[in-house]
């Protein structure tokens, strides 16, 4: 579904990222890692449209799609969420969501169709929208479930999720993950996953990619990575025995 | 005392329905600033081009006065887009005082190429309305429909951002530029938009204004700074703050006027704006 070759991105004389590439298959879930610095977000702005790669190619369902615009990418239909969840403060829940279904499709969709589509991706995580409920109100868990409906509404065949257990407390963590388990198995919906937390990461992905310093140094099974010496030594440190623990006791919910 | 009640009275009336115009020219530059985060310093230039265009249409060629409106407000909606275009959009990323220096430049331009085109001449467009005389009060039909015509743009553009679908992206995208492409809008078309609907809000000013006033090259140095320091006051960006803030500095100037002198009038209303920028200087309704 996703290929990406040899992709590059360099900022004045700073390589962020330096010829990575690797395939994704349609319903797979990537494990996207590294070190603070090491190119996971301007990977995922490069595939998002923000940023035009300065070599390489993203091909996106057959189709080159490395240089197109983010609203062009939106519409061949990849969704991307953020860390920090940005939301439209003064529009309502459901008026954030509608916007991103009425506009974030490729072909032309009506008002009550888009309705309707935002409606079921708020059912779908689990947000109350009913009574046009405003923004102010959400805490850090329904904004980041505001977040992820408002990708989902724009019908991804791709999600590119942002870190999104940031600034949750560890229940919440475990919804956040069996969210995107349920976003796949609902929507079919592939999914690379950025995340600084380790444990459950490795409990749901089916594989794993580590950056560092803009390079692929690791990529293979949960658990095969988990035990990469490099991994441990540039990223996982002290915590790699945890980590081991949680990739080998992968619940089979992750799987299909 | 009784007749200086209502004439007392009479300037308060005058200062609403000044207000409601003001409120109007104010909505134009707030809406530009709020989505597009640049100030057309030059917006009562534009307006200034929409008057001499109801004046020429209307009175040089003969045509009916509300096709001469209609046309003025599709001319400086068209200028609007022009302006985003080849102006606004190559600086968009710039520093802020770029852009203010900018549409400053433009502002020079247009009445610079005002005065060569037309002349320094003040044109009268010599339509003449009645007035409303209720007891001993009189208050100019011009007026009066020029506030009611404001009211209901004013209405109908809250309608547009509050119900459709356009209007809530235009609202999204004020609030954060930079997400709304994720979403699959994109914000040039939202740009260009906007400068459109900027630009049809000062060609209808425009239209309100030439039936009081007379038009003339430099007549935006009297509206520009007028309509900037009412969206300054109300909080830039912010649309009820500046249709607040009309109404005050419209009343500052009408009572004003009547105590003292007309000029006194904008005298009060300068100073209480610089007074206001040292004691609330985001705005009567500013965030920060």
């Amino acid at each position: 579904m996703l290929n990406v070759q040899a992709l590059t991105k360099k900022f004045g004389g700073f390589t962020a990222v330096s010829s990575i590439s690797f395939d994704l298959a349609e319903g797979e879930i990537l494990g996207l890692i590294g070190p603070n610095g090491s190119g996971k977000s301007t990977t995922f702005n490069l595939i998002a449209g923000l940023y035009a790669p300065t070599a390489g190619s993203i091909r996106f369902q057959g189709r080159e799609i490395g240089g197109l615009s983010a609203t062009q990418v939106c519409h061949a239909g990849i969704g991307r969420t953020f860390q920090i969840p940005r939301p439209f403060r003064k529009l309502s829940v459901i008026e954030n969501v509608t916007l991103a279904a009425y506009y974030g499709q490729a072909g032309r969709v009506s008002e009550a169709e888009a309705r309707r589509q935002a409606a079921d991706a708020l059912d779908l995580i689990g947000l109350p929208h009913a009574r046009g409920e405003g923004i102010d109100g959400l805490g850090a868990a329904a904004l980041k479930k505001l977040e992820m409906a408002r990708a989902l509404a724009t019908q991804p065949r791709l999600l590119l999720a942002d870190e999104s257990l940031g600034g949750l407390d560890e229940a919440e963590m475990e919804q956040a993950a069996d969210m995107l388990r349920m976003i796949r198995r609902e929507r079919n919906i592939t999914i690379i996953w950025v995340e600084h937390i380790m444990g459950v990461l490795m409990r749901v992905v089916d594989r794993v990619i580590v950056l560092d310093h803009g390079e692929i140094i690791s990529a293979g099974l949960p658990a095969e990575v988990a035990a990469d010496p490099k991994v441990i030594e540039v990223y996982l440190g002290s915590d790699a025995a945890e980590v081991q623990e949680h990739a080998r006791g992968r619940d089979d919910g992750a799987r299909r | 005392m009784q007749i200086f009640d209502i004439f007392l009275l009479e300037a308060v009336l005058n200062g609403i329905l000044f207000g409601g115009v003001l409120a109007l020219l104010a909505l134009g530059l707030n809406l530009i600033f709020g989505v597009i985060d640049v100030v057309w310093i030059c917006y009562a230039e534009l307006m200034m081009l929409g008057m001499y265009c109801v004046f020429f249409l209307h009175k040089v060629h003969g045509l009916p006065l509300v096709a001469a409106f209609g046309a003025a407000v599709v001319l400086v909606a068209f200028l609007g887009v022009l302006l985003h275009v080849l102006v606004i959009r190559p600086v968009l990323n710039s520093e802020p005082i770029n852009q203010l220096l900018v549409t400053g430049g433009v502002l020079t331009f247009l009445q610079a190429a005002a005065t060569l085109a037309f002349g320094i001449d003040f044109r009268n467009l010599g339509v003449s309305m009645p007035s409303l005389a209720v007891g001993e009060i009189s208050l100019p039909w011009s007026r009066i429909s020029a506030a009611l015509t404001a009211l209901v743009a004013m209405t109908a553009l809250y309608v547009f951002l509050k119900k459709t679908y356009l209007g809530t992206a235009i609202r999204a995208i004020s609030q954060d530029r930079a997400i709304m492409p994720l979403m699959g809008v994109s914000p040039s078309r939202i740009y260009l938009l906007t400068s459109a609907i900027g630009g049809a809000l000062a060609g209808l000013g425009a239209c309100l204004l030439v039936l009081q006033y007379d038009v003339h090259p430099a007549i935006g140095l009297t509206f520009g700074p007028l309509t900037f320091m009412v969206c300054v006051l109300g909080g830039l960006g912010n649309m009820l703050g500046g249709f607040i803030a009309a109404f005050i500095f419209a009343q500052l100037i009408a009572v004003g006027g009547f105590y003292f002198h007309l000029e006194w009038g904008y005298v009060m209303a300068f100073g209480f704006f610089i007074i206001m920028m040292f004691a609330r200087p985001q705005g009567i309704l500013g965030a920060k």
